[in-house]
């Protein structure tokens, strides 16, 4: 299955963190994925929240907002995309990401339009 | 006559079950979809019912039922597919009809990975043991309903929901590996224990009776396929207590009997010496963990008012073990009681005077008959007067509301 694995940071824990260290993490962590085969050509990072412009239709006009879309201490901070064969395989992955110590993943499934593939064939699992 | 016809109906219902279960956990593996294994049975077994009775019962039903649900999987496959996309998945199911029809007689026991689907993280907490009995049990959604106190139409939507969770997250069906398997597997106990729990509260009800059966079955089966898991068995164990002493939970009229006046005549012998048995192959196995301790203790209560040994240090030293793996109220509470017997009620009453401050217990009945019972032992008879009230007007239990309007009495009265 395809999962997107949305992360958003708590900004001021992020902004205090060891960056170095942090980001020599990161670059582990990207190796890791791309070695793993798992990781999908697509991983972003965002700039702060604070660079965020919403757009909203509300009563019948459009509304241009300075700011992101919720103003919550977590931000969505960037995502990287990953296909494994389960939900426990994405949930490993998002605890091995740095940014798991900063905030939080949300890992959300993507919408295929053909069923899953029968993974019962090739493991043996009990 | 009525009661017998009844047994031998759940008896055969509990046969019927080996196989629901199985062929459940065995459709929904491979595909993910625990709704449409449910449905592709449910055809399956409607066209056993008009093929059987002309053309005679097949050599292995359950291969027959599950060859025609999975032929029936894959043409609700093929109506939602595209050609292209779907091709290779069902060549592979045809492939495996095929294989499944070369060994009629091996079915795979799958039980195991779909309850640790049905009790995965990414499940609701609430929704684990209601869709464990369905899945693994065939029960309705309006038998799990009544049991556990919520509107038919509730209970049937959230499992419709839970069970559309499994599929779209991709919640894998299998065994959990090692680094993972004692947490997995203690959401899996939890939900059983919470429906076991479920079908003790309520005494009298058919449907909790029923519901506590079930708990067990279940309890026996994860068991069966996990038999090196000691915390398995030191569940099965702690039903098992729990549950031989049912009939003497209350007097002839109905009345609530605490365990000190239980008639230990009435406890079922047969279902503490099996209890026993697991305890002792618990923890020969490895540590201990909740369960097993929670277990022993009732194996010290079996021996203190069977044997008449005095095992409250015990009790107390496998409280204070508890205490240490999860500071819950709850423990600390039962610990106190048992303190209560060792040094007397002051002892006790200091031992859960920080519970006073917990706001959880404003409303948590076992802690106000705890400490009713405790001021009346130590004689101060206000604070016992307001804490049994407190506790009778929050129990649920008409008898144990009885029972508490009587100690109340007793403290007027002496």
């Amino acid at each position: 299955m395809r999962y997107m694995m949305l992360i958003h940071h708590d900004e001021v824990a992020l902004a205090n963190a060891p960056q170095r260290e942090l980001w020599a993490d990161y670059a582990a962590f990207n190796e890791a994925l791309a070695k793993a085969g798992g990781g999908m050509a697509a991983g972003e990072r965002l700039q702060p929240a604070s660079a965020a412009t919403t757009v909203r239709f509300g009563d019948s006009r459009t509304e241009v907002l300075d700011g992101p879309y919720a103003d919550t201490r977590e931000q969505l901070a960037g995502y990287f995309l990953i296909e494994v064969d389960n939900l426990d395989e994405a949930i490993a992955w998002a605890k091995r990401c740095p940014s798991s110590r900063y905030g939080s993943i949300e890992i959300r499934p993507l919408a295929e339009s053909y069923p899953r593939p029968d993974l019962s064939l090739r493991r043996q699992d009990g | 006559m009525q009661i017998e016809g009844n047994e031998a109906a759940r008896a055969a219902e509990r046969v019927a079950r080996e196989s629901y279960g199985r062929l459940v956990a065995c459709l929904a593996a491979r595909t993910g979809d625990v709704a449409g294994a449910e449905d592709a049975l449910a055809e399956a077994f409607a066209a056993a019912l008009h093929t059987w009775p002309t053309e005679g019962v097949p050599h292995n039903p359950d291969a027959w039922l599950l060859t025609v649900a999975r032929r029936r999987q894959t043409d609700a496959l093929r109506r939602r597919t595209t050609r292209r996309a779907g091709e290779e998945h069902l060549k592979m199911i045809a492939d495996e009809i095929e294989a499944a029809a070369d060994a009629p007689d091996e079915i795979p026991d799958r039980r195991l990975a779909l309850m640790f689907a049905c009790a995965h993280p990414a499940i609701e907490r609430g929704m684990r043991a209601p869709l464990i009995l369905q899945t693994i049990l065939g029960l309705t959604a309006i038998d799990i309903a009544a049991a556990f106190l919520i509107p038919p139409a509730t209970m049937g939507q959230r499992l419709v929901r839970a069970k559309a969770r499994i599929k779209d997250a991709g919640i894998p069906f299998g065994i959990p590996d090692k680094e993972l398997l004692p947490e997995r597997l203690d959401a899996v106990l939890e939900a059983i224990y919470a429906a076991y729990t479920k079908g003790w509260a309520e005494i009298g009800d058919a449907a909790s009776i029923a519901l506590a059966e079930e708990a067990i079955w279940l309890g026996r089966l994860v068991v069966g396929l996990l038999p090196d898991e000691p915390e398995a068995k030191g569940m099965l164990a702690l039903m098992l207590y729990t549950e031989a002493r049912r009939a003497a939970r209350r007097s002839a009229d109905g009345a609530y009997v605490p365990l000190e006046q239980q008639d230990t005549s009435l406890w079922d012998d047969s279902q503490i010496g099996l209890a026993e048995a697991l305890l002792k192959a618990a923890n020969a196995a490895g540590p201990s963990g909740r369960y097993q301790i929670e277990a022993a203790i009732q194996s010290a209560h079996v021996a203190r008012r069977t044997l008449g040994a005095n095992t409250w240090p015990s009790i107390r030293a496998l409280y204070d073990h508890l205490l240490a793996l999860s500071a819950s109220p709850v423990v600390a509470l039962n610990r106190a009681m048992a303190l209560a017997e060792l040094e007397g009620p002051e002892a006790a009453l200091a031992a859960i005077a920080p519970l006073s401050a917990d706001k959880r217990m404003a409303d948590y009945q076992p802690y106000w008959a705890a400490r009713g019972h405790l001021m009346a032992r130590a004689g101060h008879k206000a604070e016992a007067h307001e804490a049994l009230t407190l506790a009778s007007g929050l129990a649920t239990d008409a008898a144990v509301r009885h029972y508490l309007r009587g100690q109340i009495a007793a403290l007027v009265d002496g």
